[in-house]
């Protein structure tokens, strides 16, 4: 099956704004999933946190009736990404299979150039050699590399996750099923306003919110293509 | 007496004395001024060449010996610590991922340009006052190169693999990526350092043979393979003219593409205020005005510490002040076009770019930019007696890189600051070890040029005698002109 036309997916993903309440529990999900390092608050404070999935917080308002609206932020894995073409190492490459931004670690010598070049800044380098204080050192994940200093990384939509899915699939001598592959973001939100699937399926939930009125991608005028699909806030499902 | 004086005469009927003072005069005036009217004997310009290699005060040593200090600690030191621990050490972060280290690397490709410029352009054109000079100047040109490529290993993040943008055959099956400005520019700097080194060495050969003639010891040894058995018969000579003036003409075309390509590493991507179609002619204009200037410091220090004022004259000092002067207006009216279409366009995303220049972080840095690179120089090139006066000309012209270094870190640092989606602005100041690496770099380049001036001939002697031999002067009429033969 796997070498079958019908492989070949366009993972992407919707974020409905109407549900996000900025709780950060996917961020959480994300460190832990990736083995993505904390840097302790100084890196923090000059912008080096190395989390891949970030919640943007834009205050609306002066103080007593002030609000924040939460954008959660993570590569939008461009089907005409700005980062590939300008790698000089083919360390950001399209994968044709999967539809997906990839970062190949051995490749990467660290130019930054890529990371210039995204517009939605959602690359995230290596300043130092990743640190896990006791206990985190225990939970590292297996299956996915720990990156040392100098190389660019992101993320992936937990293409460690696409790749186990498809091995069970294959196994069973069956296609994957919608809502089986689900990146670490996804299966943490409480409120389930992160929707993962294959967008080439017109009946998987996420090409169904995707063809919602709401949705938008962001900077459309780049012309990028990003796989993640936001639904802008307003929705009738909300009080 | 007096009333000789007064009585006017007729044209050509001065008393035969005094005319032929106001001959021995005017000869005398060229004779000062120009070193095509000043021949003197070859061996004695050999010699004077031998010996400000050799002639080397203890003070030149000291400062060598300084230097070479502040590049081992403040560049190579600094650098082994950054590959030991990571880029962290700089002051780098969102959104700003380039910062000084491409600027010096910008920097540095610039002063390398002229280097070569001046000596292609002049030769090209048979522009005689040049012949003194070249050597100097392509000197600058091979090792700002090597600084400037220095730097792009610094930059990156894993510098012991940086190797892997050679395109070669290996274990990984994989080529560079083509599509990558980075790899223009890899090629690009690769067939600059070769053109312009094997065009620095060429004319150095006869140079070299004069030299192992002259030399014993070591020198000897080392001219003698390095002058490649050089012995001066007429095929010799032939094959060299032919040689130089092939290099002379490519090595053009390799100089534009590069810098071009070295503003293409801006203007190909997506960030607001380097993707300007404008970019590359105005990099190149950019990188040939800082670099004349640094020819003007360079062949103030050289003919200064090596005491070379017959080969060096005010003649050259004032040709470059003229050249500055053109060049400014040059990247004036670049600067301009660049920054009337980003503010007219009226985008915000521009006019942030732009407020960040005139009111923002970099406003100081911009009013320095401005001030050296616009108001100083169109205030007193003009004049000249300052073109002449060459401790003043040397300021002016540092004070143009000081300008050029600012201009390529308003673009590099300044403009990465802003971006389409304001959650992600930041800022960046270079941190201690970025700024020692920086001034470490300026060491040594300053001691790899030190260092070679003692080893090289810095005048090409053999290009002065065959200049000298062309001018001569000829009565015309009752005046004497100079009169350039053209040389086969």
């Amino acid at each position: 099956m796997a070498e079958a036309k019908g492989d070949s997916h366009r993972w992407g993903m919707v974020v409905d704004l109407d549900l996000c309440i900025g709780c950060g529990a996917c961020v959480v999900a994300c460190y832990a999933e990736n083995n993505v390092p904390t840097v302790g608050v100084e890196e923090v404070s000059m912008r080096r946190s190395m989390t891949w999935l970030r919640i943007e917080r834009h205050w609306k308002g002066e103080y007593p009736h002030l609000r924040a609206d939460f954008v959660p932020m993570m590569c939008q894995h461009c089907q005409a990404a700005p980062c590939e073409p300008v790698c000089p190492m083919y360390a950001a490459v399209h994968d044709q299979n999967d539809h997906l931004n990839v970062q190949v670690y051995n490749r990467c010598v660290g130019t930054r150039y890529c990371a210039l070049n995204c517009p939605y800044q959602m690359r995230v380098f290596n300043w130092f050699n990743p640190y896990f204080p006791e206990p985190l050192n225990n939970q590292l994940n297996p299956d996915v590399t720990v990156r040392k200093r100098g190389i660019m990384e992101k993320c992936t939509f937990c293409i460690q996750r696409i790749h186990r899915a498809r091995d069970a699939a294959k196994a069973e001598l069956r296609a994957i099923r919608d809502g089986e592959v689900q990146p670490a973001c996804v299966q943490t939100c409480p409120t389930e306003a992160l929707v993962f699937g294959d967008l080439d399926d017109p009946h998987s939930r996420v090409a169904r919110l995707a063809r919602s009125p709401r949705a938008f991608v962001l900077l459309e005028e780049l012309g990028t293509e990003p796989s993640v699909f936001y639904l802008k806030r307003g929705g009738s499902h909300v009080v | 007496m007096s009333f000789e004086m007064t009585v006017p005469r007729p044209l050509g009927r001065q008393d035969d004395g005094a005319a032929h003072d106001v001959a021995l005069s005017h000869e005398e005036e060229l004779r000062r001024r120009h070193l095509m009217m000043d021949p003197r004997p070859q061996g004695e310009m050999s010699q004077m060449v031998m010996d400000s290699m050799k002639r080397t005060g203890v003070e030149f040593w000291v400062v060598m010996a300084v230097l070479a200090v502040i590049a081992l600690v403040g560049f190579l030191g600094t650098w082994l610590y950054q590959i030991h621990f990571g880029l962290g050490i700089t002051g780098l972060q969102r959104p700003v991922f380039w910062g000084i280290y491409i600027t010096g690397f910008v920097f540095w490709i610039g002063i390398s340009h002229s280097g070569t410029f001046v000596s292609a352009i002049l030769r090209v054109f048979k522009v005689e006052w040049r012949r003194s000079i070249t050597r100097a100047s392509e000197m600058m040109t091979s090792m700002s190169l090597l600084v400037a490529v220095a730097f792009l290993g610094i930059d990156i993040g894993r510098t012991w693999r940086g190797y892997w943008i050679i395109p070669y055959p290996n274990q990984r099956t994989l080529w560079p990526n083509f599509h990558s400005p980075f790899l223009w520019d890899a090629m690009a700097i690769t067939s600059y350092l070769v053109g312009s080194t094997l065009y620095l060495f060429l004319p150095l050969i006869p140079d070299l043979a004069m030299a192992r003639d002259r030399s014993v010891g070591w020198r000897h040894r080392l001219y003698r393979i390095l002058s490649l058995g050089w012995r001066g018969t007429e095929a010799e000579w032939r094959n060299l003219q032919m040689a130089i003036t092939i290099f002379a003409f490519a090595i053009i075309p390799v100089m534009f593409s590069v810098h071009t390509i070295v503003s293409w590493d801006f203007a190909m991507t997506r960030v607001i205020g380097w993707r300007s179609s404008i970019f590359a002619p105005y990099f190149v204009v950019g990188a040939i005005y800082s670099g004349v200037s640094a020819v003007v410091n360079i062949l103030f220090l050289v003919r200064w510490n090596m005491k070379l004022d017959y080969f060096v004259r005010e003649e050259h000092f004032e040709a470059f002040g003229k050249l500055m002067l053109i060049l400014s207006f040059g990247w004036t009216y670049f600067f301009f076009a660049d920054l009337l279409t980003e503010w007219y366009g009226g985008e915000a995303i521009g006019h942030e770019i732009l407020a960040i220049q005139f009111h923002g972080q970099m406003q100081p840095f911009w009013y320095i930019m401005v001030l050296c690179n616009i108001v100083i120089p169109w205030l007193t090139l003009w004049h000249p007696k300052v073109r002449r006066t060459p401790i003043v000309l040397f300021f002016i012209a540092l004070g143009v890189n000081i300008g050029m270094y600012l201009e390529r870190y308003i673009i590099v640092t300044g403009f990465l600051r802003r971006n389409r989606l304001p959650f992600n602005w930041g800022e960046y100041a270079p941190s201690v070890a970025e700024a020692m690496i920086g001034i470490g770099s300026v060491a040594l380049f300053l001691l790899l040029y030190g260092l070679f001036s003692r080893v090289v001939p810095m005048i090409p002697v053999w290009e002065v005698r065959e200049g000298q031999l062309a001018h001569a002067l000829r009565r015309f009429g009752r005046t004497k002109v100079t009169s350039v033969s053209e040389l086969e």
